[in-house]
């Protein structure tokens, strides 16, 4: 036996909190929240030295039910929150969380300057291409021709936006889609996005049963990219299986090495007293 | 007895170097011992249109503008028509021009004086590489009693990486002036400090204000680009690396209030800059700290409103949106300097508030304060630094927001073990858990008011001054002049009180109640169009004395003179 006498480890139910999940039976996000737990336990990160910051929606209902630190703020805004987080505290293990909404429309211009600033954290998207919380309207990666949502129930009519090829071409630095119905297999994908330096993105394709019942059927649909297409550091590669794929493909589709965003920060090389000089006469 | 003083105005066109040539004249000037400072007025341009150097020396420090200018010195003729307004003269005020630079268009204002010429032009054109701006600045301060020899080394640190032949061009300027002024009047002046030169900053409000923000201890800073908050953001994006802290700019305004609500939750105290427009965008997550009481210092360089308003130009009207603009029940503090100087202590003692409150703080400047670069006495450090509560020990449960007797709980951040929970905009329950209860929301609701309103915030909620039956109730910038204005009228045996607000919210009706003891006519004195200051007193405070309003939107500062002269209307008034 050369096992070393193991330290209590910390399981994946030690990192959820009492809190009972606001979530319609049968939701894609209870399998994200396991994901969550079990990638966590997985790197035997202290919850104390996690924090999980969210913006508005039923994903971003996540921190609560977890026992780390949490932010739940205001939608839209979760990724610029979690940013001055990170900046000024490196040592934390970041993680933000929201919806399609919160990420791609309201929060769409924090979502594209994260990917291009690429700090040091991971975004995990819960897709489910409606708002729910709001009760069923269409939302920036609904198909164009879906005609339940009372706001536009002709159909929107307009592109869905790729959330992944605009990550790319963003600057974000780990790329997957996920399947909210295989935890183990995002818990694995996500445990790699935490250690992987720079900002990581997953799409986990997260049904909505409420007011997309048709996406049960993800799981079915939903295919492994070939291994060896996998883990990319190419983003011309990368592209090419992004804007082909049909967004089937789940997994590591982009593993970049773009420069990671971190600043340096409590390096002291004055005293308060020495910026008098810079106004004395 | 008032110290004697001398407004002077430069005006040229986009490119002319006023800004510079008025710098340069404070700089020397405040070497020679006076203090005052030197505001600035242009228009929208990136480069060209017309820009006005508006200078104040006085044997005193000395932070409101005066009633009329001693001279005025027109690089160009054709830039001074759209400062008409914003300079006012005297029949025997001084106007220099350049009779060549004239002739190509323009109009002098009626000068009794008449108006005086300097050949800048042609002077400036003898010199390889000569600048006309470089012989008003020589002529100007042989105008006002400077010596020449001073004027050297500023220049030298000035085009320090210039080159030499820029130094000598413009030097050469410099003494041409000085030998043209010969022919020019020049001022008779007061005895200056030239003594505790070591003790004298020139600074200006923006500046003033990241320097109280890092005597505070904020060390982390995001923002975005907007007018006039610019350079205090500059300011801090250069100093903050050397004490450990970092500057990010951001996105937009939505994450530059956000990353400082991040950056504070981590246990960082943080602040952002803005104007208006991006004050307004902030609203909604400036509530958010409110609700997850997560300590934030928000400064608002006011500026002329609504929307893009006039971007360069100072006004008093983003007190309604500071007070007001934040939806639900969202107690917080609304603070504002009251002087360039006091941009310093402000700031300083609003990162105070907000880390021992655990709240948003608004500090209130505007471009008259943050862009003026002022000739003051070293403002001392206040000691006022950010003391948040953190949990020491954890037994049992946490609670984050128990609703204890002082409202503030303690805050604990993340890495602390046993101190997790979700700061949430949603609202709560004492352990941060979300609660749509009745009784949830009024106990936190009571606790939020109440930890503002219970504090103990000592005098520096207003300055005070005198104890006549007359007051002058104002805030902000406007104090400046309305201080000069009850200087003057102390001087004649007239005591008029001042109540100058440096605290707008959380009100303090005891002590406003107090200050206004005996006061039998209050004058509101704003810079507001819609007499905002005027309806938030109304609504805040009662008051039993006659009340009357001066109010004007921006950008005309207020003039002492003016406020003398509403004051002494009231009495005739009265007794007739």
């Amino acid at each position: 036996m050369n096992h070393e006498i193991p330290l209590p480890q910390l399981q994946p139910k030690e990192y959820k909190s009492a809190i009972k999940p606001v979530w319609c039976p049968g939701c894609g996000d209870f399998g994200v929240l396991g994901s969550i737990t079990k990638a966590l336990a997985g790197l035997q990160i202290q919850p104390e030295n996690v924090a999980i910051v969210s913006g508005i929606g039923c994903s971003s209902r996540m921190p609560t039910y977890l026992c780390t630190y949490g932010f739940h703020g205001v939608h839209g805004r979760a990724l610029a929150l979690a940013t001055g987080l990170k900046t000024a505290r490196p040592d934390l293990t970041v993680i933000a969380t929201g919806g399609d909404g919160d990420g791609f429309s309201i929060g769409g211009n924090h979502f594209l300057h994260t990917c291009r600033r690429n700090p040091d954290m991971t975004y995990i998207v819960m897709d489910n291409q409606v708002y729910g919380m709001t009760k069923g309207q269409a939302s920036p990666t609904t198909d164009p021709t879906w005609q339940h949502g009372k706001l536009t129930p002709a159909g929107t009519g307009i592109n869905p936006f790729q959330p992944l090829a605009i990550a790319l071409a963003a600057g974000a630095n780990f790329i997957a889609r996920c399947s909210s119905a295989d935890s183990n297999g995002t818990a694995r994908i996500l445990m790699e996005a935490i250690r992987h330096p720079g900002f990581s993105m997953l799409q986990v394709l997260s049904p909505c049963v409420t007011f997309r019942p048709e996406q049960r059927e993800w799981k079915n649909q939903l295919i492994a990219a070939p291994e060896e297409r996998q883990r990319t550091a190419d983003p011309a590669e990368a592209a090419r299986l992004l804007l082909s794929d049909e967004g089937v493909y789940t997994g590591i589709l982009f593993k970049g090495e773009r420069p990671v965003y971190q600043p340096q920060t409590g390096t002291v090389s004055a005293r308060i007293e020495a910026f008098d000089e810079e106004f004395r006469l | 007895m008032l110290q004697q003083s001398l407004s002077i105005a430069l005006t040229g066109s986009g490119g002319s170097g006023v800004m510079t040539t008025g710098s340069l004249l404070l700089e020397v000037a405040a070497k020679a011992g006076w203090y005052g400072f030197m505001s600035r007025s242009a228009g929208p341009q990136i480069r060209g249109g017309e820009a006005a150097a508006v200078i104040r020396l006085a044997s005193e420090p000395r932070e409101s503008a005066d009633d009329s200018f001693d001279l005025l010195l027109a690089i160009d003729p054709g830039s001074m028509a759209r400062f008409m307004a914003e300079i006012p003269l005297r029949p025997d005020s001084l106007v220099v021009s350049d009779a060549e630079a004239g002739r190509r268009g323009g109009e002098l204002p009626e000068i009794a004086a008449g108006v005086l010429d300097l050949p800048m032009l042609q002077l400036a054109k003898a010199i390889d590489g000569g600048r006309p701006n470089m012989v008003a600045l020589g002529a100007l301060a042989r105008m006002l009693g400077l010596a020449e020899d001073p004027l050297r080394p500023v220049l030298e640190r000035f085009l320090q990486n210039k080159g030499p032949a820029m130094l000598a061009a413009s030097w050469a300027c410099v003494q041409a002036g000085f030998a043209a002024a010969a022919s020019l009047p020049a001022f008779t002046t007061p005895a200056l400090d030239n003594v505790s030169v070591n003790e004298r900053w020139s600074i200006t409000g923006n500046e003033a204000a990241g320097l109280g923000a890092l005597r505070g201890g904020i060390r982390f800073v995001a923002g975005y680009p907007i007018t006039p908050a610019t350079e205090l953001l500059e300011w801090l994006a250069a100093a903050l690396p050397k004490v450990g802290g970092v500057l990010v700019q951001a996105e937009d305004e939505l994450a530059s209030i956000n990353q400082v609500i991040g950056a504070s939750f981590g246990g960082t105290p943080a602040l952002t800059a803005t104007s208006g427009p991006g004050f307004a965008l902030m609203s909604e997550s400036i509530g958010l700290a409110v609700c997850a009481e997560v300590p934030a210092v928000i400064i608002d360089v006011m500026r002329c409103g609504p929307s893009t308003g006039i971007a360069t130009k100072s006004e008093q009207s983003d007190l309604n949106i500071a007070l007001n603009g934040l939806h639900g029940d969202a107690p917080h503090l609304v603070l504002a300097p009251a002087s360039v100087t006091d941009c310093v202590f402000t700031t300083q003692w609003a990162v105070h508030l907000a880390e021992s409150l655990q709240t948003a703080t608004v500090v209130l400047s505007d471009q008259s304060l943050g862009q003026t670069r002022a000739i003051i006495r070293r403002p001392a450090d206040s000691g006022f630094s950010a003391k948040r509560r953190v949990p020491e020990r954890f037994e049992g449960d946490y609670y984050r927001y128990a609703a204890d007797d002082s409202g503030v709980s303690p805050m604990s951040i993340p890495g602390q073990a046993g101190g997790q929970y979700t700061a949430d905009g949603l609202e709560h329950n004492a352990s941060g858990a979300p609660s749509s209860l009745p009784a949830d929301h009024y106990a936190q609701l009571e606790k939020r008011e109440r930890k503002i309103r219970e504090f103990d915030y000592g005098q520096h909620w207003a300055d005070l001054e005198g104890d006549g039956s007359t007051a002058v109730i104002t805030w902000g910038s406007s104090s400046g002049p309305v201080r000069e204005a009850l200087a003057r009228l102390r001087a004649q045996g007239k005591d008029v009180r001042l109540i100058s607000l440096r605290l707008l919210a959380p009100e303090r009706p005891l002590a406003m109640a107090a200050a206004l003891q005996g006061v039998e006519r209050l004058l509101v004195v704003e810079q507001s169009h819609s007499r905002q200051f005027h309806r938030y007193l109304r609504a805040a405070y009662d008051f039993t004395a006659e009340v009357r309003v001066f109010n004007r939107p921006g950008p005309l500062p207020f003039r002492p003179g003016e406020i003398m002269q509403r004051l002494s209307d009231w009495d005739r008034e009265a007794v007739a």
